[in-house]
This record gives structure tokens, sequence and C-alpha cells, in this order.
């Protein structure tokens, strides 16, 4: 059991952290203080073209590995700005690790012709995450995560959300059912500008997890919802798959309907991408710097209802969440197993291409 | 009364015997007498009540196998076989041991022949792992109110958006009947077999004895073998089937032949096999084409050339310790498929010393040619056949979750048509006509109930696969194929752990 919340504005307008906070708080149930997360979407106007990326050292500001990691980034990319990620500890969380955050850009004459800026990206935070003592937290750009062990609002003071403003937003409230709680386990999971809060334990974690072997992937964190961001970021950045199509892949429809409506495509689909299908429960909220997706398992054994409001949209474990954020919710559905919902941004965001 | 010779070379194993207070041998029942293939069972005269001459049934105690037709079809239960215990209180020279070399001393010096796998203490790994299931943090599936899918395509297929979907076999359940050839086998047990599988979904192997026309009706379920005789091959063959497979080996006889004897050899045989009446049929234990992987390669498309590229190819081959490369270079030379054998896989006859001590276990095979294949980035390229032991559902799914797609099935469909695993298939005398083309035998297979045993089994196996993967939580058989995260070892070391790629029980 976790609990997550989800906010897009597709008009672009900002809001503050104060709103995530209460709305993942009132899911307190859900969680056992062993996890929670935020990850924000247009929170670094400034920076908007260069890539964010939020370290977390274990340890304290003289790790040893702090060099190690910034002579490598430093080797590879041009960083324009390096800084301590603000944290107010409290009595509920006196102590975390330690946090930086770069501002960076690759150095182009460095990818090799085959690769694009993404994949270096991918790269250097595959790199750094084989390194002993630190985690890459988040690498998009004009995004940042932040998440440890505790309960999501107590996470939440001890980063100073409130003071981040951006156009989406989601946050997890985390019952660690598999791996342990640690502050890099925590969820939200991003990868570039792809996030990922998730509710379940998929059962086809095996199988995943050796078909992203195949293309490179390095799973360190061994959880589901790392499985589930690379699954996407490789169906859709590197094969160009649809979300739609991405999330049909993960959960397709059964072969007695594919033989029905003889559907060409789905069967295509199905046929390669067998082992990206991803079983078990889950509910997951995907987003990435255009949008977001909501998808359940095909068995519909996790909760999640969306809902609308004018152009923000919410997804939410519990409805509750999406009462108190807007007690005038426009319309609220459940989505049916397997079927995804899609929100889009209308304009053109601040994130630049990544 | 029969008459036997006593010779100290000759041990017999089994015998019957007969309860004459249930018997109806008095009122002239000799069912026994016909139902044994072996010669074991002759007539007895003995006197009547009221002086006439009765004839009692009698063991000859020279060629009982333990087969148990007499038994099974003796209509008033008067039989039972009892197992000769042979007085040897050594502890190293066995029974086994000891009978074998009384046998080849008296056999003029012949090579010990026998059918079916090997029977060695070899360890069996799939009763060493068992499957993880669902508790608490994520639900089990009721297979019987949710859907459950355990279709399979077998073919090449690309890895990405936009690349090539080859020709695909299509399994509705992921289980195929291995090869057994018309000679081996008789053509009502390969029609059996070709009826099963049209109406479940699924596919047989014709085995390197060719396709004997009356079956090409079921073309579409047929896979159709290539084998180093050459047996039956023509154009019109390797049109006529859904798949081609090249047999490079089998798990019973790895680096060898096989041997039809020419007795065996019938009109319809030798017109199946396009080879004359009453010859040996001989397979080279090599191909005489392909003495490396390029001349497979030209094998593998030569056979598509002629079938225009639209059936998959298989190649199978027998597990050995190299499997792993041996199985990336099939996957880049163009097979297909690739079914991989191990050492239990059964065979109509092979010589006992290879059965016993040549090949490698399946369940190793399978997880280090599908570990070798992702690591290369090239399992989509080929699906996986594992063969070779397969004794439940259970060991079907446990070959899936080490990396096979689907798997073979052969043994198990002798013992659904009534094999008790005698061992004797070489002899041609297969008492329920399985391994036979005698006329009087052959025809104790009726191929309607035949069709109906193996319809049951491929359901029955399939319901059963429905239900492990239910408690495990899955619910599309793609998501648990090389899954090997929802297996555990039970009882043994790191070094089997980490070639099956499996944690222990308990981690």
């Amino acid at each position: 059991m976790c609990g997550i919340v989800g906010i897009v504005n597709t008009d672009g307008q900002v809001i503050d952290g104060t709103h995530i906070r209460e709305a993942i708080r009132i899911q307190r149930e859900r969680g056992n203080g062993l996890g929670g997360g935020f990850a924000v979407y247009g929170c670094y106007p400034d920076n908007k073209d260069k890539y964010a990326f939020h370290v977390m050292y274990e340890g304290d500001r003289n790790s040893s590995v702090i060099p190690v990691v910034e002579d490598y980034l430093a080797s590879r990319t041009n960083i324009t700005q390096s800084e301590q990620i603000p944290v107010y500890p409290n009595e509920r969380i006196p102590k975390g690790p330690y946090f930086k955050r770069y501002f960076l850009k690759p150095i182009k004459e460095f990818l090799s012709p085959q690769q694009t800026e993404a994949d270096y990206i991918v790269d250097l935070v595959m790199t750094v995450n084989k390194m002993e003592g630190v985690f890459v937290v988040s690498s998009g750009k004009n995004l940042g995560v932040f998440k440890g062990v505790g309960y999501p609002e107590d996470i939440a003071d001890y980063f100073g959300i409130q003071d981040y403003s951006g156009y989406m937003w989601v946050a997890h409230n985390r019952f660690p059912t598999n791996t342990p709680g640690w502050w890099g386990g925590a969820h939200p999971f991003t990868i570039l500008d792809k996030t990922v809060v998730h509710n379940g334990e998929i059962t086809s974690y095996g199988t995943n997890l050796r078909w992203l072997q195949m293309y490179g992937y390095y799973c360190m964190l061994q959880t589901d919802t790392e499985v589930i961001s690379y699954i996407f970021d490789k169906l859709t950045r590197k094969d160009g798959l649809s979300d739609e199509d991405a999330c049909y892949v993960m959960a397709p429809s059964l072969w007695e309907e594919i033989d029905r409506t003889n559907d060409k495509k789905k069967r295509y689909l199905r046929q390669i991408y067998g082992p990206a299908i991803v079983n078990g429960p889950f509910g997951i909220v995907l987003t990435h710097k255009d949008g977001a997706i909501v998808l359940n398992d095909r068995n519909k054994l996790r909760p999640v209802v969306c809902a609308r409001s004018g152009n923000t949209y919410y997804a939410s474990s519990e409805e509750c969440s999406i009462r108190l954020l807007s007690p005038e919710v426009e319309s609220l559905w459940s989505p049916r197993g397997g079927e995804p919902v899609i929100i889009e941004m209308q304009k053109e965001t601040d994130q630049g291409t990544a | 009364m029969a008459h036997m010779t006593s010779n100290w070379k000759i041990m017999p194993s089994f015998h019957p015997e007969f309860d004459l207070s249930r018997c109806d041998y008095e009122n002239g029942c000799r069912i026994c007498v016909g139902e044994c293939s072996f010669g074991e069972i002759s007539l007895k005269p003995v006197k009547g009540r009221n002086g006439t001459i009765l004839y009692r049934p009698w063991a000859n105690m020279s060629a009982c196998n333990a087969c148990q037709r007499c038994v099974k079809m003796c209509p008033h239960r008067a039989i039972h076989i009892v197992n000769q215990p042979m007085h040897t209180s050594h502890g190293y020279w066995t029974p086994h041991h000891v009978s074998n070399i009384w046998r080849q001393a008296g056999s003029k010096g012949g090579v010990l022949l026998v059918g079916t796998g090997a029977t060695g203490p070899q360890k069996r790994y799939f009763d060493h792992m068992m499957f993880d299931a669902c508790q608490v943090t994520n639900p089990s599936i009721d297979p019987l109110r949710e859907p459950m899918e355990i279709r399979r395509y077998l073919g090449g297929k690309s890895d990405h958006y936009g690349g090539e979907v080859g020709p695909q076999l299509q399994l509705e359940v992921p289980i195929m009947f291995g090869a057994m050839s018309f000679g081996a086998v008789n053509l009502r047990v390969q029609e059996a077999e070709a009826i099963a599988t049209k109406e479940v979904g699924t596919y047989w192997n014709t085995g390197e004895g060719g396709f004997h026309q009356r079956l090409r009706q079921y073309g579409q379920n047929t896979i159709v073998q290539v084998a180093s005789g050459r047996f039956g091959v023509s154009e019109d063959y390797l049109k006529s089937a859904a798949a081609v497979e090249i047999k490079i080996g089998q798990g019973a006889k790895p680096g060898i032949g096989g041997h039809l004897p020419g007795e065996k050899v019938s009109e319809a045989i030798s017109q199946t096999r396009m080879i004359p009446e009453g010859t040996d049929a001989l397979s080279p234990a090599p191909h005489h084409d392909i003495y490396s992987i390029e001349d497979l390669r030209q094998l593998i498309f030569a056979i598509k050339e002629a079938t225009s590229y639209k059936v998959p190819v298989s190649v199978k081959i027998a597990a050995v310790n190299n499997v792993a490369p041996i199985a990336s270079g099939i996957a880049r030379a163009g097979a297909d498929i690739i079914a991989i054998d191990g050492f239990r896989g059964g065979t109509g006859a092979t010589p006992l010393q290879i059965r016993q001590n040549t090949g490698i276990p399946i369940e190793l095979a399978i997880s280090a040619a599908d570990r070798r294949l992702t690591e290369e980035g090239i399992r989509n390229k080929v699906s996986l056949v594992a063969s070779g032991g397969i004794q439940s559902s259970s060991d079907v799914l446990k070959a899936i979750c080490l990396g096979a797609d689907a798997v073979y099935v052969a043994t198990s469909v002798l013992i659904a048509l009534g094999c008790g695993m005698c061992q004797r298939c070489f002899t041609g005398r297969c008492p329920y006509g399985i391994t036979t083309n005698k006329p009087g035998l052959a025809e104790r297979i009726d191929v309607g109930e035949a069709a109906e045993a193996l319809k049951n089994l491929l359901h029955a196996w399939g319901e059963e696969i429905k239900e492990l993967m239910g408690s495990m939580g899955i619910s599309a058989i793609e998501a648990i194929r090389g899954n090997r995260d929802r297996l555990r070892g039970v009882g043994m070391n790191s070094e089997e752990l980490s070639i099956l790629g499996i944690k222990h029980a308990g981690d």
C-alpha cells in the first residue's frame, strides 16, 4: 500500500508546494513513515536550459565520494552552478544525507555520433549511481525531486517544499514492502524529465529487469518504480512510441480481444514487447515535461481516481485528496484497469528539449 | 510348456505371477497370452477335474519387462508382476552393473541398447526449485475469475518499434509435442498428436522420419524435421508444415546418430522416408554438410529460401556444456527458434552408456542459453524451447521462469497413451502399440481415444499452469518468461544457484 497524488495545470500556471503537501498528508493512512517524496516541474525557470542534478551523498559534507563525483561531472559537463540543497532539520527528521544540486550542460564534443544528449545524460546518471555512497535523485531540466525517509508532510517540511513552485506536482507516501526504506529508495523515481510515483508490487520484475539490461539500463535500486521508469524511457525516448502505445505495452489488451478486433498494431506491439509487460498490482502516475499519464494494472488491483477542474487535472489514490484540493471539482472518475489517462500540456512548457 | 535354458548370463528381472483362484483359464481365457508382446507368457497343460486337459498361463521367466500390460488387461485381476530381487550384497557392484556385464558377456559383444531417457541419479533441479507466491502485499489472481493468458508466439522478433516480426508459431498452451518419427512410433500415434495439437492450438513434430501423406492435412500444426539422414526431405515436405526444424542433436544421445533397423522399414515407412523397403535407416552422427556454424547458416537459409521465408526455422541441439555460445551462434546464424534437449530426453533407441553419461540437465542449459542471449542483446531474435525430462506442468513453468518460451514434451505423450516405462522401445514390440509398427500391436492405439487423451493432457497442464501463475500474481505468461525472481532454490550450492540465476529460498 502506498499513496500517490498528482496535480497538473495544463496551461502551465504554477502553484506552490503547500497544496500538494496537504493533499498527501491526508493520505497518511497509506504510508508508514518509511518514505515520502515530491517532484515538481517548472521549479527552476532561471536555469531551465540546464540539467538540474539533485545528488544525494550518504554521510555529510565531508563524504569522500563528493570530490570523486564532482571531478567526474566536471570532466564530462560544464557545471554552471553548484550548491547545497537547503534543508530544515526538525524534531521528526533531525538528520538526513547531504544533498547538493548542480546545473550543468553536457560538453557537446564528447557525444559519440550515435549518442543523443539524453543518452549522454543517462550514461552520466548510471555511472554515478554505480559509485558507492552516492545517488542521483533527479536529473531533468527545470525539475526537482525531494524525497527521504519519513512521512511525506515531514519530508516536505525538511526540504521547505512550500518555497518551490511548479505547474506539475506529484507526491508519494510510502509503505515499503519489498525493499528497505532508505532515502534514495523513496519515491518519486526519475530519469531525465520522466518521473514515476507508484503504488503496487509488480510480479513481472525479473522479466522486465532482464529485458532492460539488454539495453544498458542498470537498475541499482531494485524497486518496481525504477523498472517502470526505465521501461517507459526505453519505449518512448529510445523507440519513439507514443505515450498511449507505451501504456499499451505495459498493460496490453487480452489476446482474445486482439483476435476479435484483428488489431494488427496491438498484436505487433504485444509480440515484440512481451518482456516489457507489467504484471501484478500497480497504480502509477508518470510525468514528463509535456504532461502526465495515469495507469492501472489490467486487473485494477490498486485504486486510482482522476479528476478535472478547469485546466487542472488530478490523480490520486484516494478521492479525499482531490476533494481537499478542489472541493468543486467538475468531473471525477475511476479509470478502468489498463486504460491510461493521458494529460497533455496545452502550451509549450518552459522545459527546453530534454 | 515352454522350455527354459539354464544360463548364468541371463538374469530375469521380473516375472508375472498368476492367482489361479481368480484366473479363468478353466473356461479358456487366454487374454494375457495374447496381450504379452514379449513372449513371456505361455500355456501349460494341466489336468482338469474330470480328466480333461486344461491350459493355464505360465511365466517363462525369461522375457518379462514389467510393462504391466497383462496385469491391466486381465479381466479377472489375477496377475501381478514380481520384481525378482538380485541377491548381491556388494555395495559397489550393484545389480545394474553386474547384469549389464553378464548381458554383454553373453551377447556376442554388443553395445547395450535402451529406450527412453536417462535413469541415473543425477540431481533433478526442477525438484530443487520452488515458486514464490503472493501474500498480503500483492494479491494473487484467481484464474477462475480473472483472465489468465498462456498463449506464446515462437519465432524471431525485432526488439524495437518498427522492426520486423518474422513468421511465428502461435501456441495456445506453452507446450508442443517433441519429435518422434514415423518408425520410432507408428502413424496412429502421430495422427493422434496431429489431431490433439490442431484442436488445442499447438504443434507436434514429425521427427526425422518424414511426413506421411495421410497426415499432411494437419500441416498447419506440424513441425517437420531435417536431420542428418534427410529422410523424407523434399521441397513439398518443407512446404507442408508450419515450421521446419534442423535436428543437430538429441538429449538422449548427444553427438551420435540414429539407426532404424531394416526389419522395421515397412512399405509405408519406406515411402515416407524415401528409402528402399527393408534397408537400414541410418542417421549419421553429424550432418555431412554441417561441420561448422557457417555451414549451419547455409542450411538455415537454404530452407528459408525453399519455404519463401514464410515459416520459422528451428534448430534443435542436445544440451551440452557449451550450450550458451552455441545458442548465440545459432541465433546469429539466422535460426528463429532454438530447441535445447536435456540429457533426460527420451529416445526409441540409444546406447546405454551414451544415455546415462552424456549431456547436461535442461534446467542448467536453458538458463545459461537465455542469459547469454540476453547479455548479448539478441534474446528477441530467437525463441527458446526447452525439453528433456519435463514431467509435469510445474516443470513447464519452471523452465519458462528459467528462460524458455515454450517446451517440448514427448515421453509424457507416450505415457498419456499408456506407456508404462518398460524401456523396450527399440525392440519394436511395444505392448501398448506405441513404439511399434507390427500389425496386431499398432492397432492397440485407437486414434480417437489417443487424441482425446493428449488433448486432456494439454488442457490439464494448461489449467495447472494458470493456477501456478495466479498464485504468483502473474496474468500473462510473457511476464514470467525468464523471471527468475519468482523461483527459489532449496538445497543447492551457490554455484548451482548462480548458473540458474536464482536465489536460495528464504533469501
